[in-house]
């Protein structure tokens, strides 16, 4: 796993990324990242894991990390 | 939560994660779009006033008094050479110094400060609570975006 910055960020959806945030989903319905899908933590297991795309590059985030 | 989640991924099998960990905060503190029901609400990112006198902690007296008599604040806020608020100087207490004196007595170094994915809402909220009359925007770094004002704010 790498932690990365907003400019990585912006190449890795140029490049295709499947950005995921892992949230509770009331905190995704209010406001997201274009794009992203909601995974959230507690919900993330195997079954749940197969709405994303293995070959593809995954890029979680939350609020701040924390 | 996003580091828990990149490595619950990995023990699924998958090999190309990677964690954003700056997260929300740091996309929507630059001014990036959003998607969501509250993808429009003004925040106060897109309130904030960005007409402040600033100055370095270096700076004479005299010097930062002249930037706040151009502006419509009664006081300056004090920036690291890499833009991190370091505090705030009071128009009435920079007039006590003389121009050789340095600001660093009169900073007062904790100004409330917010995060500018806050929405309007939130905002009149705090100010209501707290009874501030000024908020200073920062990025997570801690670098200046701009203050809101509660009589610009608060409509009641």
């Amino acid at each position: 796993m790498t932690s990365i910055n907003i400019a990585d960020l912006q190449e890795l959806i140029a490049a295709g990324a499947q950005v995921v945030e892992v949230l509770p989903r009331p905190d995704y319905e209010k406001l997201h990242l274009p794009g992203a899908i909601s995974l959230p933590l507690a919900e993330l297991n195997a079954e749940t894991a197969q709405r994303l795309d293995r070959a593809r590059d995954v890029v979680v985030y939350c609020w701040d990390g924390l | 939560m996003s580091p828990r989640a990149a490595c619950r991924l990995a023990t699924l099998g998958f090999t190309r994660v990677y964690d954003y960990t700056p997260g929300k905060v740091d996309w929507l503190a630059r001014g990036l779009p959003g998607e969501g029901t509250r993808a429009d609400e003004p925040t106060a990112g897109s309130l904030a006033r960005h007409d402040v006198a600033t100055c370095p902690l270096d700076a004479a007296p005299g010097d930062v008094l002249r930037a706040i008599a151009d502006s419509p604040h009664g006081y300056a806020l004090v920036l690291s050479p890499g833009g991190v608020v370091l505090g705030r100087v009071r128009k009435s207490a920079l007039q006590t110094l003389g121009d050789g004196d340095p600001i660093d007595t009169v900073l007062e170094p904790r100004p409330q400060t917010i995060r500018p994915h806050l929405t309007q809402r939130k905002l009149e909220e705090r100010f209501e609570a707290y009874g501030f009359q000024t908020l200073v925007v920062t990025r997570p770094d801690g670098t200046l975006i701009g203050v809101v004002r509660r009589d610009e704010i608060v409509t009641s």
